[in-house]
């Protein structure tokens, strides 16, 4: 983690899009905020549709011209929701870039690598055909691609589908952007080719300094080289906090479905994180509209009244030891705060000693002392205690539903 | 084995298909071919002096093959209606088809990529609707109309330009070219309307695709994603839709030939077929299939350049 | 995923489930273009049947009291230069029009579609035959195909509709033949095959349906080439003969007066326009109601 008083390399403030067409609107993302930090690798998870690709695709500028993009995208010092097109192009390639999904088909099919890469180049830095060409087998061969000068020359059908993604690194760190965005960069790969794509970024945001935004599924990607984590529901941010601490004590309900906290006959755990995102039992909701309630309510079993009439905002939480009794919301620092948009964060203590894979994790030193802030938690006084505590029977009410999972731990 | 050599391999097979079917089409001809191919009025000398010396009374294997070597010297016969030699006319006439042909060709690009791409990047607005409207209208005005109306308009009411003849480049070419115009749209708006078609859907596809937006990505300007990233991609679609049209472009020349009254090659099959000149006829249709044929591989090999994919091998 | 979800609307548009016929044809009239051409379509059809009630005159009798008479009361549309009505023509010609554009599809649909089914069918040396027959067929442009039919058997209606029907085999017997080989891997089409259906049995019940939606778009833009195929033969001398009326004829004998009796292009012309419009439109309608997804080439 870096330095918390340096300006953010990227700010996002209160970010919407919306598309319309002509038979209907919907809400992609809805008021979403984060700030990246120099050298930071922020991990951006959460179910597909969920608005992280297209939170990235508004951030380099690229939505389609149904969308309407508001808020706030801070650059360095530079705004970028409605700037012109020519003054983002510049910004393009340059001083952001993104590293796609698709590795099979995110490169023209008819244009050889080098001129690929020499292209961002020559766009950029103004240098000629041949310069540019020598600075691509260079880039090639620093994204660990074998034999740059050869494969300059060849065209993307001849390269395997990491070595492709290692092509879109290359084209995308040609002009040591502050900012990267890498949306579900191992995705469609092989699982032996993921580390070596993680590893080129890694060495790049400790060579560079580069800011990294990498979207992803993959819990065990974000354990590897995530400093922090913001987790994305139905177009809005639900819960912000550095990696091992959402790991370790997850406060969104929503976030404990994903990370499989929430135990499910015939499920395994995620253990540390390893393994993917969980699947939450409901159906996510449709996005068409802006609802002034928690947008995920209806499939939380902590859910109460209060959650379908008002919208949490993502606040700040009290810390949870001594050390910081009576902390205030902004007192720590951005990139270390953790944050949930929750009428009722999740108690961290009572609800993994009530489980057997819970109490096996209790030993952990992180979560030891977490009972004393629980009721400090509710900043909002005693309504708030109430309904903690009234959300708990609904927490053990879960287990009757479930009591083979015991017996089942057993046999497993 | 390597595409080209099976591409060339496949142009050979259908190549001998196509004289065996133009050697048959002879053979099929109503009544005995001798008397056929000595004209009107005949005397049984005359008759057995072609039997004589076409060799009628040989094997069909055997004649087929002496055909096939005589058309491979570019003997095809001698034309009943003139007494020359069939290659001669349409060597003869060849330099005005081909002027034609490419002219058109060249108007049916421009005009058709030109249009094609305005309106897929226009997508939804009055540029679109007007493109498509336009390519509509040139697939369903049968070109002759358009020549005859075309005529009226531009040679008749407003005489511009010519309404028939053929004056060759090299004795005048403003003269030339002012009796080109109106042939050449003639032949070369159906074209376009096709190429406008074909290249609208393919840039749609091309706009849409992933590389496209790594291309943007990178901060390149408009044009340079429009044309060196998303044009670059549909020219394939291009250019086999100007191959698959290629059968449409010599239909059309005969027909344009035959509204402006242009010494062609079209002008000449159409002469010949009036004129009962079955040598010509044969030759010329032995001519034009072999044509199509290479031109067409030209165009596949011509794929290969523009596609990688195919040129090295083809891993899709 | 996280493309799906940046083409959010569109993506969910596309995800509707296989239409019922019902729906199909609701899409028909909501796709304006689409209804426009099948009504215009339907419009023609209707002339053509009733072309002897509609005509006013005898199209093929010639009145030389009455010639190149300009459009008016008497001949809507004017007379030839033979005194013909041009209206009677018109309407006796699209009548020949789409019978013949009718007769060339079906022909190039009874020879096409079966070989299309064995060469994407059974594959490898059927295939191989098929493909060089197709190529073959293709190596004689549509003009010189006609030339060569009218040259051999002489220039008649009936050769004309031969060489128009012919030069449209290959586009069918390539669509069948790709439809085949798609339909061929598809699970209902695998398990007919497994069950242990005949050949017949499974190119017959199931892809041959399956290949319905293409082929009728093919059926529907190739009347329109079929039209204007013949027109241009008839124009040429080697379709239908005069003094049969055929738009084709009308525009040929209209060459000659051009600057003195304009109409007798004008109209013949319109007709042939209206008559390949109406189709093309209603070509493109069927095309993206039928395979939305565009060309699958």
């Amino acid at each position: 983690m870096t330095t918390s008083t340096a300006p953010p390399a990227l700010s996002v403030r209160d970010l919407s899009v919306v598309f319309r067409t002509p038979t209907r609107v919907v809400h992609a993302v809805d008021g979403l905020s984060y700030d990246i930090a120099a050298g930071e690798v922020l991990a951006v998870v959460g179910e597909s549709g969920c608005g992280k690709s297209v939170t990235s695709t508004a951030v380099m500028g690229l939505l389609p011209p149904t969308a309407s993009v508001g808020g706030s995208i801070r650059l360095g010092g530079r705004e970028l929701v409605g700037a012109d097109e020519r003054e983002l192009r510049d910004v393009r390639g340059r001083e952001i870039a993104m590293i796609f999904q698709e590795p099979m088909t995110s490169l023209n099919p008819v244009l050889t690598i080098g001129r690929q890469v020499g292209e961002v180049l020559r766009r950029h830095q103004g240098i000629g055909r041949r310069e540019a060409r020598e600075r691509a087998v260079d880039l090639l061969d620093l994204v660990g691609i074998p034999a740059p000068a050869q494969r300059a020359r060849d065209y993307p059908h001849q390269l395997s589908g990491g070595m492709r993604q290692r092509v879109m690194i290359a084209i995308a760190i040609a002009c040591d952007p502050a900012v990267l965005i890498a949306d579900e960069p191992t995705t469609a790969l092989d699982v032996t080719v993921q580390a070596g794509i993680l590893e080129v970024l890694q060495s790049l945001r400790e060579r560079l300094g580069t800011a990294i935004v990498l979207i992803t599924h993959d819990l065990g990607v974000v354990a590897d080289i995530a400093d922090r984590v913001l987790v994305m529901y139905a177009g809005r941010g639900v819960e912000q906090a550095p990696v091992g601490e959402l790991f370790d004590a997850p406060r969104h309900p929503y976030t404990r479905g994903l990370l499989g906290a929430v135990p499910v006959p015939g499920r395994r755990r995620a253990e540390d994180g390893r393994g993917r995102l969980q699947e939450i039992p409901g159906l996510v909701p449709s996005l068409t509209e802006q609802p002034d309630r928690c947008t995920f309510q209806p499939r939380c079993s902590y859910a109460d009244a209060r959650c379908g009439e008002r919208r949490p905002a993502l606040r700040a939480l009290r810390e949870r030891d001594e050390r910081n009794e009576g902390y205030e919301e902004g007192e720590r620092s951005g990139t270390e705060r953790h944050e949930a948009a929750c009428w009722h964060p999740v108690p961290v203590r009572p609800v993994l000693s009530e489980h057997p894979e819970g109490a096996e994790r209790s030993d952990d030193a992180e979560c030891s002392g977490t009972e004393r802030s629980e009721g400090a938690e509710c900043s909002e006084g005693a309504e708030c205690s109430a309904e903690c505590s009234g959300a708990e029977p609904s927490e053990s009410a879960e287990h009757p539903e479930h009591p083979e999972r015991p017996g089942q731990e057993a046999a497993s | 084995m390597s595409y080209p050599i099976r591409r060339v391999g496949e142009s050979l097979i259908t190549l001998f298909l196509v004289s065996v079917v133009v050697f048959a089409g002879v053979r099929a001809l109503p009544g005995d071919t001798a008397t056929a191919l000595a004209g009107e009025e005949p005397t049984p000398e005359a008759i057995a002096q072609i039997r004589a010396s076409y060799g009628l009374d040989d094997n069909i294997v055997v004649q087929y093959v002496r055909y096939v070597r005589h058309a491979a010297t570019g003997d095809l016969g001698v034309s009943s209606r003139t007494g020359l030699p069939v290659l001669d006319s349409v060597m003869e006439a060849l330099p005005v088809t081909l002027e034609l042909s490419a002219l058109a060709l060249l108007l049916a690009v421009v005009v058709g990529v030109g249009a094609g791409v305005v309106a897929a990047v226009r997508r939804g607005r009055p540029e679109e609707w007007l493109v498509n409207a336009v390519a509509l209208l040139g697939l369903s005005v049968p070109a002759f109309w358009l020549g005859i109306v075309l005529v009226l308009a531009f040679a008749i009411a407003v005489p511009v330009f010519a309404a028939s003849g053929f004056v060759p480049f090299g004795v005048d070419p403003m003269e030339n070219l002012r009796h080109m115009v109106l042939p050449v749209i003639v032949l070369g708006s159906g074209l376009a309307a096709v190429v406008m078609r074909q290249t609208r859907a393919a840039m749609l596809g091309s706009l849409s695709a992933d590389y496209v937006r790594t291309a943007r990505a990178k901060g390149l300007s408009r044009r340079q994603v429009i044309v060196g990233h998303a044009l670059r991609n549909s020219l394939v679609t291009v250019v086999t839709v100007l191959g698959l049209q290629l059968g449409h472009l010599i239909s059309g020349a005969v027909v344009t030939e035959q509204i402006f009254v242009l010494p062609g090659f079209g002008k000449l099959t159409i002469d010949a077929v009036f004129s009962r000149d079955y040598a010509m006829v044969q030759g010329v249709v032995l001519f034009t299939s072999t044509a199509y044929i290479l031109v067409n591989l030209l165009v596949d090999l011509a794929y290969s350049v523009i596609d990688p994919r195919i040129r090295l091998g083809g891993a899709q | 995923m996280s493309a799906a979800s940046t083409t959010l609307p569109a993506a969910e548009e596309r995800e509707r489930a296989p239409l019922a016929p019902l729906s199909r044809l609701r899409l028909l009239t909501r796709n304006k273009l689409a209804l426009t051409g099948a009504v215009a379509a339907a419009v023609l059809v209707l002339i053509a049947v009733c072309a002897p009630l509609i005509a006013p005159y005898d199209p093929a009798r010639p009145d030389f009291a009455a010639a190149l008479h300009e459009p008016g009361w008497a001949h809507w549309l004017g007379t030839d230069d033979l005194g013909r009505d041009q209206l009677s023509r018109v309407v006796y010609g699209v009548r020949a029009s789409l019978q013949i554009g009718l007769l060339a599809v079906a022909l190039a649909f009874a020879a096409g579609v079966p070989l299309g089914l064995i060469a994407g069918y059974y594959g490898r040396f059927a295939d191989s035959v098929v493909s060089r027959l197709t190529d073959t067929l293709l190596a004689f442009p549509f003009l010189v195909l006609a030339v060569g039919l009218a040259t051999i058997l002489g220039p008649s209606l009936l050769n004309a509709t031969i060489a128009v029907g012919v030069s449209q085999i290959p586009a069918v017997i390539r669509i069948t033949r790709a439809e085949t080989l798609r339909l061929k891997h598809l699970d209902y089409v695998a398990a007919a095959v497994a069950n242990g259906g005949g050949d017949g049995t499974v190119l017959f019940r199931h892809i041959l349906p399956g290949a319905l939606s293409a082929l009728t778009v093919q059926a529907t833009v190739g009347i329109p080439t079929a039209i204007i195929g013949e027109a241009l033969l008839s124009f040429l001398g080697l379709g239908v003969q005069p003094p049969s009326p055929s738009l084709g004829v009308m525009l040929s004998s209209a060459q000659a007066y051009i600057a003195a009796a304009p109409w007798m292009a004008v109209f013949p012309g319109l007709a042939i326009i209206a008559a390949t419009l109406a189709f093309n439109l209603l070509g493109d309608g069927l095309r993206d109601i039928l395979d939305p997804q565009g060309d699958s080439r």
